[in-house]
């Protein structure tokens, strides 16, 4: 699986709540309203700017605070393709993983990389590339790279369970 | 080797002897907890072809983040709730009003010592307070709980955290919690389990306890564990018998049961001491749970808003506090002091008690019992460029609803002071 985009680049402990505001937490339930609100208090260009495949790369504790998964869910919706950070808080890096989200732990690409730099990423090959450079990651555990192959938890489960879809 | 409690806890869930840290098992928690987030938890539940909810009995869900429906969007949402509540014949629930998730499971003895709770809320890990194993999980995984019974889980590495000694007057829990982050970091108990100890510990009382393991999710913590005694067990058996009807001395004696302690000989990858003594009230200033100083430093910074409630410190112990600071003086002009009890019994006790009349006397408002302004949704949200003094557990910017406020997070007490101040104020001065 690869993914191809521009690097947005953010800093230390970005929070859910910057990520998506939980003043929409219970008045925006449909997904590309939830995307238009994506960053909204971190980086209000991102939304209206982000191309699909485009990359989020961040330093310690991404996705720290709330459990709630909008965070994930605004992200993914906007078109990113994947997430770069030295570390992930655990909630939002489950809620990753659960929509289908590559949440990718590599500390030295995500201190190299730039807003702006064009970057190729690999995930089964565990490749970061920019150019001539290229980072190397621990290739995601099998369980996480399958449920990024089937698109999240739920279709996972759907799939496992032998159930269809009701709604 | 020894186990901490979390590979015990653990093991306990998964159903095997044993599990060792950085192993990944499925866990079946005895509890699985949401709130205002079940509706679109049913959605997701339902878009997986699953009718029935595997096992009813674990589910709890308490309606508390927007309560009572501040709008026609927050009421229907509650709608939807009830009537899955209905359709599949949940009995944990309780509607608006009762109160703040983790208070009320605590006050209904639905989580025990040892057992396992996933919650679709950050602030799951609250439940250590009692020795049990509490975190926090997206929804998607509280709709594949409902279904399957069972999540995939990495047994956590341990830290432990020692306090010994007590701590000086003026000085609480919240303090020591904020000191701790503000050590070691938003990240500092990033995927870990935190075990407290030490005499320190043993001396809080049960309302105490229950802010250490909250606060620990601001620090990352996958759960945080406070090794149960007889205060707590004494605090849990009248409540499970009044829920269970059955005779207090045997459900006492099958909490104790239950509770689950590290060997001695278990494996930290790291280990904190505190003396208890050289701690002071501490802030934790805008924007992160992080950027802790002692209070003298922020002492004098105007505050438009002062606000007592949350998860994390909206108890009898806390309003007792506040009340003890303000009786008989006043809210500051231009100043408004919010108190939200923590639940429904919480507010009856601080009425009985005195405590409300004292606060409201003093120009407090009063709240309904739940989450209120914390999390940005109503009752009591800050106009852009105002300031507000809170007991919470997040100061994120945007936090309560719009990014151009400010949140400062202290202890009851200082928040108290703070309202007849009408700036940052230390209550030991008053």
């Amino acid at each position: 699986m690869t993914i191809r985009g521009r690097v947005w680049k953010y800093g230390d402990n970005v929070n859910t709540d910057v990520i998506f505001p939980g003043k929409y937490t219970y008045t925006i339930t449909d997904r590309r309203e939830m995307a238009r609100h994506a960053l909204e208090d971190l980086d209000p260009s991102f939304a209206g700017n982000v191309q699909p495949g485009d990359v989020i790369v961040a330093g310690r504790n991404w996705g720290c605070g709330s459990s709630r998964e909008q965070a994930t869910i605004c992200l993914k919706e906007a078109g990113v393709g994947a997430i770069v950070a030295e570390s992930f808080a655990r909630i939002f890096y489950r809620n990753a993983l659960n929509n289908g989200l590559p949440a990718i732990i590599c500390p030295e690409a995500a201190a190299a990389l730039e807003s702006g730099d064009a970057v190729e990423i690999d995930l089964e090959a565990g490749t970061i590339r920019r150019g001539d450079d290229t980072w190397h990651f621990p290739p995601l555990p099998e369980t996480a790279l399958r449920l990024i192959q089937a698109g999240g938890l739920i279709p996972y489960l759907r799939r496992e369970l032998g159930t269809t879809r009701n709604t | 080797m020894g186990k901490t409690f979390a590979e015990k806890a653990l093991a306990r869930a998964a159903g095997v002897s044993e599990v060792t840290a950085g192993q990944v098992i499925d866990a079946r928690p005895d509890v699985i907890l949401s709130h205002d987030n079940t509706a679109a938890i049913a959605r997701t539940f339902s878009s997986l072809g699953v009718d029935r909810v595997r096992h009813p009995e674990r589910v709890a869900i308490v309606l508390d983040h927007a309560v009572p429906a501040p709008t026609t969007r927050h009421a229907q949402n509650h709608a939807e709730i009830r009537r899955f509540v209905a359709e599949q014949g949940i009995t944990h629930f309780f509607d608006v009003g009762r109160g703040i998730c983790h208070q009320v499971l605590s006050e209904e003895a639905i989580v025990l010592p040892g057992q396992l709770i996933l919650g679709a809320d950050s602030h799951t890990t609250h439940y250590g307070w009692m020795g049990a194993f509490g975190a926090g999980v997206g929804r998607s995984e509280v709709a594949a709980l409902w279904a399957t019974g069972e999540l995939w889980l990495r047994v956590p590495e341990s830290i432990r955290i020692v306090l010994e000694g007590s701590l000086p007057l003026g000085v609480t829990a919240k303090d020591f919690a904020l000191r701790v982050i503000g050590d070691l970091g938003a990240d500092g108990g990033i995927y870990l389990s935190i075990e407290f100890s030490g005499s320190g510990i043993e001396a809080m009382s049960v309302e105490s306890r229950m802010v250490l393991p909250n606060m620990m999710a601001e620090m990352g913590a996958k759960n945080a564990y406070v090794p149960p005694d007889a205060v707590v067990f004494d605090w849990l058996a009248p409540r499970l018998a009044r829920r269970t009807g059955r005779p207090v001395e045997e459900c006492r004696a099958q909490i104790e049961a239950g509770a689950l302690y590290p060997d001695p000989d278990a494996e930290y990858v790291a280990e904190y001491r505190y003396n208890a003594a050289e701690l002071e009230p501490y802030v934790a200033c805008p924007h992160t749970v992080d950027n802790v100083v002692p209070l003298s430093e922020v002492a004098g910074t105007r505050v438009q808003q002062a606000f007592l409630g949350t998860c994390t410190n909206g108890r009898l112990e806390d309003i007792a506090l506040a009340a003890e600071v303000i009786r008989g003086r006043r809210v500051a002009p231009d100043t408004r002091l919010l108190v939200i009890p923590a639940s429904n019994q919480v507010l009856q006790e601080a009425m009985e008690r005195g405590h409300i009349q004292t606060l409201i006397e003093a120009g407090a408002i009063i709240g309904v019992p739940g989450c209120g302004p914390c999390m940005g949704n109503h009752m009591g949200i800050p106009a852009p460029g105002e300031v507000t003094i809170s007991t919470a557990n997040r100061n994120f910017r945007g936090r309560m609803g719009t990014r151009e406020a400010e949140i400062y997070l202290a202890n009851p007490a200082v928040v108290a002071a703070s309202a007849i101040k009408g700036v940052i104020a230390d209550p030991r001065e008053l």
